[in-house]
């Protein structure tokens, strides 16, 4: 059996992609990543600036898209439809697990 | 090589119509799908689902998976002689191999493959979940992670071989929280690069302390008489014990908060800690005990109730 020892990266808002980046590591064409972007699933850190960079957590979001939009055989807009909606079903978890762990436990 | 029925995965009848495949298989997908359901065995019931529709929605490799014949899912089983010429003429041995990698190979799609070709392919991403404690996760740990992943043997066919990594998971992680590691995914082929290994980082519930991002949350009982007095109490923190001043008149609830006792940050800071103070009572107070707060009962002219009155008009 074969062992590797590899140091692992956060992926944050702290690490960075361009979009050639991103799109190669999900694994897609950049003008999905650039239809995902119209339609909101994700947002450079300066849509303003030129070139787009992204942060960690937009790799994320990509994979899951591209994951999605392979397995239901959806097209970009619902794609990002559902990607939005996850992440505010996220967000609300990540509250949710918050608040519960502020509320005392023991009667 | 062992069998699986694809048709009985999908929940449908051999002579299903290509339209109930697909719907049997949409069906399933929105069920178990890794990035929408909340069933814990999801992500390996969707992995067995979409390999039985990768094949069955293929008509080419339908009609080759139904030559296989019935046999019991499971079953150790041979392909007829007429099957699959390709890779009899490689002298492709099927004891071993996996049906998924065998109509992956089939139809050339994968690297590695029979007839997979000469044309750039970027190697296989990898995701694997590594559960840690709190207190690994306060520390930093390294865990070994085994996956079975599929790898071209020396004649370029597809084998499914376990793989162990080790991976060195910096100090601070967060539930949820995903590493990258570049290059440690599947191999690429005819100059493709290497696939990514992704690490989704989920922390076992600890007895003591509740973690809400990188502060932490933990219940101090305290005894009426330490509420009221004030008290210095030892505190538990994942580095260590500390003593924690109790102010005069705590009450319960209020949130004590011990600064940089949290999980560490990656930019090196730490979290908080959050004591919540409790009013524990005594359980099995003894006669003097008793006597004692019967003493505070009839001199106190405290009314923890007072507020109906003036909050409830009648």
């Amino acid at each position: 059996m074969k062992s590797e020892h590899t140091e692992a990266v956060w992926l944050t808002e702290d690490t960075q992609f361009s979009l050639a980046q991103l799109a190669e590591l999900a694994g897609i064409p950049e003008s999905e990543v650039r239809e995902l972007v119209d339609y909101g699933a994700v947002t450079p850190v300066d849509p303003e600036s030129s070139p787009w960079i992204f942060n960690g957590k937009c790799l994320l979001t990509i994979r899951t898209a591209s994951r999605l939009r392979v397995s239901f055989d959806l097209e970009p807009h619902g794609v990002a439809l559902i990607v939005s909606l996850l992440e505010r079903i996220h967000d609300l978890e990540a509250q949710l697990g918050s608040l519960r762990a502020q509320f005392p436990q023991r009667r | 090589m062992k069998y699986k029925d694809y048709y009985s995965i999908l929940g449908v009848e051999r002579g299903a119509s290509a339209d109930d495949i697909k719907k049997a298989y949409r069906k399933l997908a929105h069920q178990y799908h890794p990035d929408v359901s909340k069933d814990p065995q999801g992500e390996e019931k969707f992995k067995e689902v979409a390999e039985a529709y990768e094949t069955l929605k293929n008509p080419e490799k339908r009609a080759a998976y139904d030559q296989l014949g019935t046999h019991r899912p499971g079953e150790d089983f041979q392909p007829p002689p007429d099957w699959g010429g390709q890779f009899r003429d490689s002298g492709y041995s099927f004891d071993e191999a996996d049906l998924a990698d065998l109509f992956a190979s089939l139809s050339g799609r994968h690297r590695g493959g029979p007839g997979g070709g000469q044309f750039r392919m970027a190697g296989e991403d990898y995701e694997v979940t590594a559960h840690i404690s709190l207190e690994d996760a306060y520390r930093g740990t390294e865990v070994e992670l085994n996956l079975s992943v599929p790898e071209p043997d020396e004649k370029g066919q597809l084998r499914r071989v376990p793989r162990t990594f080790k991976v060195r998971i910096p100090k601070g992680a967060a539930d949820g929280q995903r590493l990258r590691l570049a290059g440690r995914g599947g191999k690429g082929l005819n100059g493709g690069r290497d696939g990514d290994l992704y690490i989704n980082v989920a922390l076992h519930p600890h007895p003591l302390f509740r973690v809400s991002g990188h502060d932490l949350y933990l219940d101090l009982p305290l005894a009426p008489w330490e509420a009221v007095l004030g008290a210095s109490v030892e505190v538990p923190t994942l580095g260590g014990a500390v003593r924690l001043k109790v102010p005069p008149n705590t009450p319960a609830g209020k949130h004590l908060r011990l600064a940089g006792r949290g999980m560490p940050k990656p930019g090196g800071t730490s979290g908080d800690l959050f004591a919540i103070a409790q009013v524990a009572v005594p359980t099995a107070a003894s006669e003097r005990e008793r006597d004692l707060f019967r003493q505070l009962a009839e001199s106190s002219t405290f009314n923890p109730r007072g507020f109906f009155k003036s909050e409830v008009k009648t």
